[in-house]
């Protein structure tokens, strides 16, 4: 018999889907995007089946497209994940994330005596590095480490 | 080719290569043959210091009169519109328009690079919080060139809280440029942060870690102390059983070698004994007068003068 494959939720028309986030960080990315603030139809699901990674989320945006500083944020706490544009149910872009060399204005410094967390409105700037193969952001200004763990979106 | 630091901030050891570094050091050996130049000739520098400090501060202007210029600025932020509210960036920029050069010190991690980047004019890091404070590297590498004749291949060994000193930080990061080895002395809860560990593997060097300071006098060239602070323990009993391990004595330096010499950034409490004072090995107010000579050759490299 003929194994039945169907879609676990409808395809968009137009937008975004964003596939393979780690199944723990599809709320995360849903917070970070600001999807729990638009008005547009937004679908998610979690543990799902993926032959890549065993499990993985994804999300499916409808109405939406995201610039380049909003994939940044992904890429931090999804770098497996991949952004699919869809317009009249074609896929007209396909891209994975990558962890971008440097970040800025996008994450706050962990150092609560860096100056970009004690002078007002000064933008943050880090360097991505990895050490013994941890994420590690090093601020610009105060020179601290920022881990992963430690990692609070503007 | 000829080497020019002309309105190049100095914010981290880091932001000058070795050879700028070593540029630095002639011009510094040059002032201290020669300290009375009036190469600045009423310029005006602007000292800004948010947070007080004695040595530091002292030299800075010493350096400036030395060289003739005029020096601008405050001592601690009481009586000025930094109380009443006034950003970095605004101080920065109006006293940028006063003066040839910025020296700032700030309690703020960071202020430094942050003022370089809104002043038109070159600032040079008098210490920024707990993170850079690369003036003091620059006379701490003068005194061991001085003293040793070379940067290269020297055995140094580091003691103390290598843990939060930023002295001891930039020194790891600026010396693993010219092979240094490194001998780490300190408490188990004060060690050297693996970040900073990190610039002696990147430069494929050697490292090795103690807890007693003694075994390692005798290979040592230079043995740069630094204060342990009660104040670091959580455990106050913690600090009662190490604390006498890494205070230096006269007697201990009987079998250092003959070019061996007693480095300390200063204030010191204890930490080297007054019977260490007399010995010639002793450095440590030697190192502070060098501060002098390398602020000298800073401001005159910057200036664009030498």
């Amino acid at each position: 018999m003929e194994k039945r494959k169907e879609l676990i939720v409808s395809a968009i028309e137009n937008g975004t889907v964003i596939d393979h986030i780690p199944a723990d960080k599809v709320f995360q990315v849903v917070k970070i995007l600001g999807l729990d603030k638009v008005n547009t139809p937004v679908y998610f699901g979690t543990n799902v089946e993926s032959k890549k990674y065993g499990t993985k989320g994804f999300v499916k945006v409808s109405d939406k497209y995201f610039d380049p500083e909003d994939v940044n944020k992904i890429a931090l706490v999804a770098p497996t994940a991949s952004i699919i544009e869809i317009k009249d149910f074609e896929v007209i872009r396909k891209q994975t994330v990558t962890i971008p060399e440097r970040i800025e204005h996008i994450v706050k410094c962990f150092n609560p005596n860096c100056v970009t967390n004690k002078e007002h409105d000064i933008p943050t700037k880090f360097r991505v590095k990895y050490v013994d193969g941890k994420l590690r952001l090093v601020c610009h200004y105060c020179e601290k480490y920022t881990s992963e763990e430690n990692i609070e979106f503007i | 080719m000829s080497i020019s630091l002309k309105n190049r901030s100095l914010i981290s050891i880091s932001d000058y290569s070795p050879e700028e570094i070593c540029h630095v050091l002639d011009i510094a050996e040059d002032f201290e043959k020669n300290p009375h130049q009036n190469l600045l000739n009423g310029r005006i520098i602007a000292s800004l210091f948010f947070e007080p400090s004695t040595r530091t501060r002292l030299s800075f202007e010493t350096a400036i009169q030395l060289l003739g210029g005029n020096v601008i600025g405050f001592s601690s932020t009481s009586g000025t519109s930094i109380q009443k509210g006034e950003s970095l960036a605004d101080t920065i920029t109006m006293v940028a328009s006063y003066a040839d050069l910025i020296v700032m010190r700030n309690p703020i991690d960071g202020s430094a690079r942050f003022a370089s980047e809104v002043s038109k004019v070159p600032i040079i890091n008098a210490g920024d919080g707990s993170n850079q404070h690369p003036t003091q590297c620059m006379l701490d590498l003068y005194s061991i060139r001085k003293t040793q004749g070379t940067l290269e291949n020297l055995e140094i060994t580091l003691v103390g809280d290598l843990k939060y000193g930023r002295t001891v930080h930039s020194l790891v990061e600026a010396m693993s440029h010219f092979n240094a080895k490194f001998n780490l002395v300190s408490p188990v809860e004060l060690k050297l942060p693996r970040t900073v560990k990190q610039h002696i593997k990147d430069a494929h060097l050697e490292y090795e870690q103690f807890t007693e300071l003694e075994e390692v006098i005798p290979h040592s060239d230079i043995i740069y102390m630094t204060r342990v602070q009660r104040e670091r323990f959580p455990d106050p009993l913690e600090y009662e059983k190490v604390k006498n391990s890494y205070v230096l004595r006269n007697a201990m330096l009987a079998n250092a070698k003959p070019n061996c010499r007693i480095l300390h950034p200063l204030p010191r409490v204890n930490e080297i004994h007054v019977d260490v004072d007399a010995n010639p090995k002793a450095y440590y107010f030697q190192q502070a007068q060098n501060g002098v000579y390398a602020r000298q050759a800073l401001i005159a490299a910057i200036l664009g003068l030498k």
